[in-house]
């Protein structure tokens, strides 16, 4: 063990040993206090996160092994800059959604001892998951991370019943990708001789390629399918909208971006790069991932449901960062890559950001009307102002407009992209001249549909008129739910306004993954103020174009103060809408969120695929007289429906096939025994 | 900053406020002279706004600041970009932000807050007109930002100034397929983009065919003028970048009187050409139906894809 005391141990340790106070005192606590107990433990056990993960990422190292603790192997944690800065941003995530948790968990009813004791442990298991530094580590942190969450995705099942189906999902597939990743680094590991990931970066070398394939696709698909990645993304959409509003932002802000962690990790760091065709890939995954996960977003009218594939969306594009990385890596473009993996890292950050701002003020929704269905919303600026300002900051945010916080880190991607073509001095190949155009094409898409679904989100659940009694009495929320937003908030103003001051730490975490230079100085982006490119041209200053922003809407509306005298900012007259002389407008002549989505659905009908139903009744004396229209629209995940489905068929064909076999007598099973026994003798008299 | 740049980001915003409407007013009198009209005069759209900022304000009921707040922000976005962007000088006032991406998506950023203005109103024609403008700026979007991929490849930058500065030193890339096939789907891009025909009518408001003017239905009095004025200088923003990333020359490269007069004429001249070319083919085209228009922005999304695929393969 390592005996020098630094920040990013002490810290990982004190993470580690509140979640586990936090726990005990939890489950002995009344349920009065138990909220309060249980998100103040676990607010602290973030922040001594991110106090461990700026220290490795400001270049402390920490090294604990402790090899009584696991049989065989024991457990060693490493940390370094790659791992603290995914440290730092899920400890940062945990704060901002257990302050939120205080007054949230109180009122939900999930005061319940299983809820409160496993939210610290699920914080801790996610913070150890990046400093593990041997396969058996790793694995048993992994599980533990989606064990935890498990639970805390089914804590609402005796209200809701798609709780248990969510549920199900996503237990099915985060065991799936876990067996993934085990096959991938136990192969590796048996390659290298010994589980450590020292040992691994060293074998790399002389591992057989077709081996290290073998393990890169096996751990991509484990960890790309925790990181939403399509086509595994079926559970993000199921189980983080059900999952009570503070778990869901720590799963959409923080648990995803550890299956990137993992791809990152494993691909660049332990496998040292591999051939091109790993990291186009990776491209295509995260291209296809985000247009497709933005498109079911678009369409979608259940709040929470379309932050979730919002999030299969944003991995994606972060997908797209790490895929062009590799593939400038692999033709030599060290500084390419480092500015690739650089913007990718960034729009992780700003991601966690974000979203768990989007994800706690849509908890706050939930809370004041009961609903997610944004068809069933609207109005609530007027009840919940301050949470209708924070969700229209996130909105702003996510969709890449500036001066919003996703605007700067697609601005980063965008640059590596274009810098990557040959004729601006980048890679001389022709996969990289079709790859990087598709790639531009699909985020600026993905861009697109972003700004139409935030859009709709903000306009039609927060603006206009309510559409329900539930939405026009809806309250604000109490003041700690809004300091948990506002935590949020502001930490995606600062990445927002000022990017500049977490470049450094994003130099180092990239210099740490082997990509940018052996000098490890190489930095994707300098400067506080203005980002500036290094070894490439390009420049932009977020900070500059939102104060150039303020001061001309300042000056347009001084000119306009002064040109009509004062009567634009003063008291205005109120007039009725126009109505087309028909009579007051009511909230059912709105657009909903489903209209609002219909050219878009129209447009992109055959990779949606809606399912549309139309019902006419008719009066019984006349065909021309209509009674009611019923209107029905589902769209449904048609990757799930054309993949997942004639699995799941398949799978249950065989159980009623195999079902034969176990008559219940005892002879017949033994048997079973005596022949498997006797195959598998001769299966080794043959090959040995 | 040079005093080249600042002079520029004074002159810039100025003569794009001032000359917007008189080129929409130009653009009207040639579609009347076509149509044999007598038309209103080049001065009507400025007499439209000195009415309207005279008139009172109006809240219509139920809406909220983002209502009030949205013309100011469509203006505020125009007018940086019409600070920032190189239209009568090489140099920008504010390099840091002259970036292409930046200036595209500062443009977005107007329409969106105008969309979230037609939600706000929550009514019928105020979110059908934010529906069809999301559902074009979604489309717009990947074409525009190829089409800028496609330019911006052979300069090796995205900053508008290099860009505009490398057309100047090498004449010959502007006759490039790159520069031609970019440059029709940057014409498709621009003619969505401010809501033209076919895309849209600006004069119409039949509210089968309306988009634009669906989301802005319940402004009045001087809110509807910063409407219609923040609609002018897009306007005359977009085609000025068209003019300047194709024909770049008259602008002023160096701070002398003549060298600014010969920009700002040129300038003027540029998008006085351009806006009448395309007032005088709108004359000649019907709108198109809503659901025809992704075919038309897939179009020239595929135009954008050959100008980027033309830059490799023919460089």
């Amino acid at each position: 063990m390592n005996s020098a005391i630094n920040t990013a141990g002490a810290g990982l340790g004190t993470a580690g040993a509140l979640a586990v106070c936090t726990a005990l005192v939890a489950t002995a606590a009344p349920a009065r206090v138990r909220p309060v107990v249980g998100s103040v433990g676990t607010a602290l056990t973030g922040a001594a996160g991110v106090a461990a993960g700026i220290a490795a990422v400001a270049g402390q190292s920490m090294s604990v092994t402790l090899p009584g603790v696991l049989p065989l192997s024991g457990v060693s944690w490493t940390l370094d800059a790659l791992g603290g800065l995914f440290i730092a941003v899920t400890g940062a995530v945990a704060v901002a959604g257990s302050v939120y948790a205080i007054s949230y968990t109180r009122s939900h009813g999930l005061e319940s001892r299983g809820v409160q004791a496993v939210f610290p442990l699920f914080v801790a298991a996610m913070l150890v998951v990046p400093a593990a530094a041997s396969v058996g580590t790793l694995l048993v942190c992994w599980e533990l991370m989606a064990l935890t969450s498990l639970l805390l995705v089914l804590a609402e099942h005796r209200q809701r019943d798609e709780v248990t189906d969510a549920g199900r999902w996503y237990a099915v597939m985060t065991h799936l990708g876990f067996l993934a990743i085990l096959a991938g680094l136990l192969t590796f590991a048996a390659h290298a001789g010994d589980d450590s990931f020292a040992a691994l970066r060293r074998a790399a070398h002389t591992m057989p390629p077709w081996v290290a394939g073998v393990v890169f696709v096996a751990t991509l698909i484990g960890f790309g399918s925790k990181a939403g990645i399509v086509p595994l993304h079926a559970w993000l959409a199921r189980a983080h909208p059900e999952a009570p509003s503070h778990v869901s932002a720590l799963m959409s802000a923080g648990m995803v971006n550890l299956g990137i962690y993992g791809i990152i990790r494993v691909g660049q760091d332990l496998l040292g790069g591999g051939p091109r065709w790993w990291w186009l890939l990776v491209l295509a995954l995260g291209a296809v991932s985000a247009v497709y996960g933005i498109l079911q977003a678009a369409m979608s009218t259940d709040l929470k449901r379309l932050l979730g594939q919002s999030t299969t969306e944003n991995m994606g594009l972060v997908l797209v960062g790490v895929g062009a990385a590799g593939l400038f890596a692999t033709a030599g473009q060290q500084v390419l890559a480092g500015l690739a993996l650089g913007a990718a890292l960034l729009h992780v950050i700003n991601h966690a950001a974000f979203k768990s701002l989007l994800f706690l003020a849509a908890g706050s929704v939930l809370r004041a009307t009961g609903t997610r269905d944004l068809d069933n919303l609207g109005g609530l600026r007027a009840g919940m102002p301050i949470t209708t300002g924070l969700f229209g900051w996130g909105a702003l945010a996510a969709s890449a407009l500036p001066p919003g916080t996703a605007f700067v880190s697609e601005w980063l991607l965008l640059q590596a992209l274009i810098h990557g073509l040959p004729s601006s001095g980048g890679v001389t190949s022709t996969v990289t001249a079709i790859a990087m155009p598709v790639a531009v094409a699909a985020v600026a898409l993905t861009a697109g549909l972003a700004v139409a679904t935030f859009i709709k989100a903000f306009g039609v659940g927060f603006l206009a008129k309510p559409r329900t009694e539930a939405a026009a009495q809806a309250r604000e929320s109490p003041p700690l739910m809004l300091a948990g937003m506002g935590l949020a908030a502001a930490a995606s103003v600062v990445l927002a306004v000022l990017p500049g001051v977490v470049l450094p730490g994003i130099g180092s975490a990239v210099a740490a993954a082997g990509v940018g230079g052996e000098s490890g100085s190489a930095r994707a982006a300098a400067g506080v103020v203005t980002l500036r490119l290094v070894g490439v041209t390009g420049a932009l200053s977020p900070l500059v174009l939102v104060l150039a922003l303020l001061g001309a809407s300042l000056l347009t509306a001084g000119v306009v103060r002064a040109v009509t005298a004062g009567r634009v900012g003063g008291a205005r007259r109120v007039a009725r809408l126009w109505d087309c002389g028909g009579g007051p407008l009511s909230s059912r002549m709105e657009y909903t969120a489903t209209s609002f989505a219909e050219p878009l659905q129209r447009v992109f009908d055959d990779v949606v695929a809606p399912e549309t139903d139309v019902d006419v009744d008719h009066h019984e004396e006349s065909r021309y007289l209509v009674r009611t229209v019923e209107y029905r629209r589902r769209v449904p995940d048609r990757i799930e429906q054309r993949l997942y489905q004639p699995l799941l068929k398949a799978v249950a064909a065989w159980g009623v096939a195999g079902r034969g076999l176990a008559s219940g007598s005892v002879h017949r099973y033994l048997g079973y025994g005596f022949y498997t026994v006797c195959a598998l003798l001769l299966l080794l008299a043959v090959t040995r | 900053m040079t005093a080249l740049g600042v002079v520029g980001g004074i002159a810039q915003p100025v003569l794009i406020v001032a000359g917007s409407p008189v080129l929409v007013g130009v653009m009207r009198q040639v579609r009347a002279h076509l149509e044999g009209r007598a038309g209103a005069g080049v001065g009507q759209p400025w007499r439209d706004l000195r009415k309207l900022f005279g008139k009172e304000a109006i809240t219509p009921a139920g809406t909220s600041e983002m209502f009030r707040a949205a013309p100011l922000a469509q203006v505020a976005t125009t007018l940086v970009v019409a600070l920032a962007a190189p239209f009568v000088t090489t140099d920008s006032a504010l390099g840091v932000i002259s970036d292409l991406f930046a200036v595209v998506a500062l443009l977005a950023m107007g329409t969106t807050v105008l969309a979230l203005a037609g939600l706000d109103t929550a009514t019928a024609f105020g979110g059908m007109g934010a529906s069809r403008e999301m559902t074009i700026i979604a489309l717009v979007e990947p074409t525009l930002l190829v089409a800028i991929f496609a330019l911006s490849v052979r300069v090796g930058s995205t900053n508008l100034t290099d860009i505009v500065s490398a057309t100047l030193h090498d004449p010959a890339r502007v006759a490039s397929p790159v520069s031609l096939l970019a440059a029709v789907a940057l014409v498709v891009v621009v003619v969505a983009e401010t809501g033209r025909l076919p895309v849209d009518n600006p004069s119409t408001h039949l509210e089968l065919t309306m988009v634009h003017e669906a989301m802005v239905l319940e402004y009045a009095g001087p809110d509807l003028a910063l409407v219609e004025l923040a609609a002018a200088t897009r306007l005359a923003v977009f085609l000025g970048l068209l003019a300047n990333l194709f024909l770049p020359w008259g602008i002023a490269t160096e701070l002398t009187p003549i060298a600014l007069a010969v920009g700002i004429l040129a300038l003027v001249v540029k998008v006085g050409v351009l806006g009448a070319a395309l007032a005088a083919a709108e004359v000649f085209m019907a709108k198109l139906r809503l659901f025809r228009v992704p075919e038309l922005l897939a179009g020239s999304f595929l135009l954008a894809l050959l100008a980027v695929a033309a830059s490799f393969f023919l460089a």
